[in-house]
């Protein structure tokens, strides 16, 4: 018998009165790997999440976590799963020791092992030289800190994060990702939802939500490779007009500014995109270089998110 | 089995950790029934005295002045005038100057001899409570008083007068003994629901709870879990509130100890799983102030603690049976002030059983470990 997914929704859907938070999802995490939920807010990635952990009822469809139906056998879960919540849920007048260690009895640790599992979270989320602070004085990164140390405290199969990192300065972040291999080496699998790129890119997995609906899926490399777009990053001293004079063009897809240069998405069709770009330039008057580039996950953000690709361009 | 139990004992000793570092939660364990005692044993006062009265004493005998003398002995009413007749006595009742007038007519005597009544009392009726003071009056001892001055004249007036007054448990009718032992009810019943009420709001509202339910604890340990802190608190309530009474209004508690810490701990664990079953229910912390609220004045009024529970309509009677108030009252002044055995009441303590676990299983049931 083969190792069910870590997760495996069908067509998973989510109503709140009017809202289609979660819109006929179908995904397949597999075990031992980070997949990453990338989206804009209220593409529903903690609606989703949520699901998974049985705490909403699907509207439609259903899901298999580590093998077993939710909501239905969620508490059988309960041990094998944590769950890291985007706001944070600790208790804010219990220390950061108090805190783990009532998560530690109520997960069934024996008495020995909880000093020991909570010295080593501690450790390991460096929080031990805080241990005796209430949780409400923390700073937002070391909260989260304190929170993944409580989610990972009972060693679960699979983790949930929901925006783990949204207040964790880049050194932290960057051991925070080292911890989430380890654990991925460990063989737990971690579902992880983000808004930055870069962590979006250490993903093995990759999916794309926008407004509940699954809009692309894969290994970011592929995502990146597969990008339906020509990346043109052009250089020229006006920036502005010239941005406001490419859009003209009916291939160009959606053009972002990053300081002085242009990073302009044009329709993959068209032929030679860079000198298509400077030779418009050139005719408006604007000396410009240009360059065709990689595409980054942020183009196949852009272009995943965008209805008709061309990311609020004026008309 | 094991489990279960250090998961109620987790979730005990950290409602424990917040109560303690809650300044709030702390000032209301020992400040409501602090205050709420004082307040009651000293300013709400159903014993009226000293009300200002006026005499018209058309017979000016010795066996009249004695009349009225003993009323003012009653200690209800102070004499603070004399007046002529009849017609000045109601002047002085409309314009104010007294609620209560005594009317001793100039045939006093004889109708003392022939047992007609002797005299009127003119009374303010519009504070039934004064008014009743005053019909208690005409009842009062006044044969005793009148066989001082006149040895034999009492004969005549009817011997059930002044029996109808007299109070076995509390002679002197001293408020404060009779409204402590019940005050020990209406403040648990208010404290217990409140604190409990917003224990799984207050989860909700700070987030805590998405959380909690993605724990393996279970609905019954948590509901269990939550509510065993506040048994220890209402134990501490109770005996600080009976302490007040014996110290400071001479409050005697002639039953057993064993009894009243019995009867309170059975009428607590009730009251706190209706404070449970609000707590799931309302949405915020301030809907479940409310629904405290209203579920606490119908039993403050209905118990028996506001009014005599014999007086009230067989319709309210039959609600007030569902209230826990209603039981521990009875059991409470019960075991305080007529020694009465708490086995002996378990017509009372059954519905409190019965409530306990019937809302339990409501709350339990009620609460789900979702989030919709
Ligand atoms: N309890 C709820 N009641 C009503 N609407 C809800 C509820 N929870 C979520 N929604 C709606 O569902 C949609 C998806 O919300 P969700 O929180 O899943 O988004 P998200 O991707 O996590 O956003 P963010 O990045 O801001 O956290 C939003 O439109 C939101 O308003
Ligand atoms: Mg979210």
């Amino acid at each position: 018998m083969s190792e069910a997914p870590a997760i495996q929704a069908d067509g998973l859907s989510r109503r709140f009165g009017d809202v289609l938070a979660v819109d006929d999802l179908t995904l397949t995490v597999p075990r031992r790997c980070i997949y990453g939920f990338l989206g804009p807010n209220g593409s529903g990635k903690s609606t989703t999440i949520r699901m998974l952990c049985g705490l909403l009822m699907p509207s439609a469809g259903s899901a298999r976590v580590l093998g077993l139906p939710v909501p239905d056998e969620a508490e059988g879960l309960r041990r094998r799963v944590g769950y890291m919540t985007q706001r944070f849920s600790l208790y804010e007048d219990l220390s950061i020791r108090e805190n783990l260690a009532f998560l530690a009895r109520i997960f069934g640790l024996g008495r020995r092992e909880i000093d020991q599992r909570l010295r080593r979270q501690m450790d390991r989320f460096e929080l031990s030289s805080m241990a005796r602070r209430t949780a409400g004085s923390l700073s937002g990164g070391q909260k989260q800190r304190l929170a993944l140390a409580a989610a990972t405290l009972h060693e679960p199969e699979l983790l949930f994060l929901d925006e783990p990192t949204s207040a964790v300065d880049p050194e932290s972040r960057r051991r925070f990702w080292e911890h989430l291999f380890e654990l991925v080496d460990e063989g737990a699998t971690v579902l992880v939802s983000t808004h930055f790129m870069d962590e979006a890119e250490r993903c093995h997995r990759l999916a794309i939500l926008d407004q509940g609906r699954l809009v692309a899926d894969g290994r970011p490399d592929d995502l990146m490779r597969d990008v339906p777009a020509a990346v043109v990053e052009v250089e020229c001293a006006e920036p502005q007009r010239a941005r406001r004079l490419l859009l003209e063009d009916r291939a160009v897809l959606h053009i972002a500014q990053l300081g002085m240069r242009l990073h302009a998405l044009l329709q993959p069709e068209v032929d030679g995109p860079e000198q298509r770009l400077a030779g418009r330039l050139r005719d408006a008057g604007i000396d410009a270089g240009t360059r065709l580039i990689r595409a980054s996950l942020e183009d196949v953000f852009v272009m995943a998110t965008t209805p008709d690709g061309r990311g609020g361009a004026a008309p | 089995m094991k489990r279960s139990l250090v998961r109620i004992a987790a979730v005990a000793a950290k409602e424990f950790r917040h109560l303690s570092r809650d300044r709030l939660s702390g000032a209301m364990i020992l400040g409501i029934p602090l205050v709420m005692t004082l307040l009651f044993g000293y300013a709400i006062n159903t014993d009226v005295r000293d009300l200002p009265a006026a005499v018209a004493d058309q017979a000016g005998t010795t066996a009249s002045r004695a009349l009225a003398a003993g009323v003012e002995a009653s200690g209800v009413v102070r004499i603070v005038d004399r007046v002529p007749d009849a017609a000045a006595l109601e002047r002085r009742l409309a314009d104010g100057g007294i609620v209560v007038g005594l009317y001793i007519p100039a045939d006093f005597e004889h109708r003392l001899a022939d047992g007609r009544p002797v005299g009127q009392l003119l009374v303010d009726g519009s504070d039934p409570v004064v008014q009743n003071a005053a019909r208690a009056l005409t009842q009062a001892p006044l044969p005793a008083l009148l066989d001082r001055v006149r040895p034999g004249a009492a004969g005549a007036e009817p011997a059930g007068g002044a029996l109808a007054v007299r109070a076995y448990y509390n002679p002197e009718r001293r408020s404060p003994v009779f409204i402590v032992p019940g005050l020990c009810g209406v403040i648990l019943t208010l404290t217990m629901v409140l604190f409990t009420a917003v224990a799984i709001v207050r989860e909700r509202e700070r987030g805590n709870l998405e959380l909690l339910i993605t724990t393996p604890v279970g609905s019954l340990e948590l509901m269990v879990g939550k509510i065993l802190p506040y048994v220890v608190v209402g134990y501490l309530q109770a005996s600080l509130i009976l302490a007040i009474g014996v110290v400071l209004f001479d409050l005697p508690v002639r039953g057993s100890l064993v009894d009243f810490y019995g009867g309170a701990g059975v009428f607590v664990l009730s009251i706190l799983t209706l404070g449970l079953l609000i707590s799931t229910l309302a949405a915020t912390q301030f809907q479940a102030f409310q629904m405290t609220f209203m579920s606490f004045l119908p039993q403050l009024l209905l118990s028996g603690f506001m009014f005599p529970f014999d007086g009230m309509p067989r319709g309210a009677q039959l609600l007030a049976e569902l209230f826990p108030l209603t039981h521990f009252l009875r059991i409470v002044r019960g075991v305080v002030l007529r020694d009465a055995d708490l086995m002996l009441m378990a017509d009372d303590v059954w519905p409190l059983l019965a409530f306990f676990v019937v809302v339990m299983a409501l709350a339990t049931a009620r609460f789900r470990k979702r989030l919709d």
